[in-house]
């Protein structure tokens, strides 16, 4: 197993030690978190609202998801997950590559959840459960609300798939970082704070799923 | 303030996503049972025994800094601020006045 150190990070003029830097990084990563919690949060209160005025439209909506596909993508994000904290895992100690393996697993992972979500998409759209005004189904049993849950449902699965498309960008950046031995023992801040930001779009979907997938 | 530069056990790692597979399976599991009013209070604490899991082992928060534990916390309080002041307004309208 190669252990090859990291070159050396050079710890910017403003911080006593690349300790306080490392905090004061993942200080302003928490507190993005916060405001990331809050805007989908606003999303969250507003299904809750009109889930208990329209209970109907929410339980019919609910029958043009397949949990299935919603089950898949849980484990695929949980999955993902696990790697990228093993990649730091790794870079912890000292094992460049396997770290290296850890983040293209979790962006392959990435990969497979927009793939899943592509196929969930253009399977409703062709239906035309559109979102707004471009809602064209129309069967005799449909409820005239109808739009409302799938308004709720783009908006909140588009959000959190636009978050996974970044989390991907930053991971990706992340791998071309790791190709150049930039992280090590000594130095590893990126994948944490990335590694946050993924294991919060994480959690927000560990709420989608039964909200959005398992409507009783 | 420091953060801390803690390695979590390998192990921790498998058995937190091992736990939290499981409780993906139960999910969906209870969705398929009727507990009527209890149904999305079952499904949200499931998903909240997940989330606590991401947070404490994956986002580390049971080992770092706990001022990142605060400042979450911090977040999700307000949250249910907005929730409970919106839920009020729907509950105390008098139907007959109200346009929803």
């Amino acid at each position: 197993m190669t252990t090859v150190e990291a070159k050396t990070h050079k710890v910017a003029h403003h911080f006593d030690s690349a300790d306080q830097e490392k905090a004061a990084s993942k200080l302003g990563i928490w507190l993005f978190l916060c405001t990331e919690i809050l805007m989908f949060g606003g999303l969250f209160v507003g299904y809750a609202l009109y889930k208990r005025m329209y209970p109907d439209i929410f339980l019919q909506g609910s029958t043009f998801l397949d949990w299935k596909l919603g089950a898949l993508n849980t484990v695929v994000l949980l999955v993902s997950s696990l790697t990228m904290a093993l990649s730091i895992y790794y870079a912890q100690k000292g094992k460049n590559s396997k770290s290296t393996t850890c983040l293209w697993i979790t962006l392959l992972c990435g990969f497979i959840f927009m793939g899943v979500k592509y196929i969930e998409y253009s399977h409703k759209l062709h239906l035309g459960l559109a979102p707004g005004d471009f809602f064209s189904y129309t069967e005799t049993t449909t409820l005239k609300g109808l739009p409302l849950y799938f308004s709720f449902y783009y908006c909140m699965t588009g959000l959190h798939g636009s978050h996974v498309l970044a989390g991907m960008v930053l991971i990706f950046w992340l791998i071309i970082r790791s190709h150049k031995k930039h992280f090590g023992p000594s130095y590893y801040t990126p994948l944490e704070c990335v590694g946050l930001f993924w294991h919060l779009v994480d959690l927000i979907w560990i709420y989608l799923f039964p909200l959005l997938y398992l409507v009783e | 303030m420091s953060s801390s530069n803690h390695i979590v056990p390998l192990n921790i790692y498998i058995k937190v996503l091992s736990a939290l597979l499981v409780l993906t399976v139960l999910t969906v599991a209870v969705a398929q049972m009727d507990f009527g009013v209890f149904n999305v209070l079952i499904a949200m604490g499931i998903a909240t025994v997940k989330a606590t899991l991401v947070l404490l082992f994956f986002m580390h928060l049971k080992y770092d800094n706990k001022l990142f534990l605060v400042i979450f916390l911090t977040g999700v309080f307000f949250l249910i601020v907005l929730f409970l002041f919106c839920e009020f307004d729907i509950i105390t309208r008098i139907p007959e006045n109200s346009v929803l």
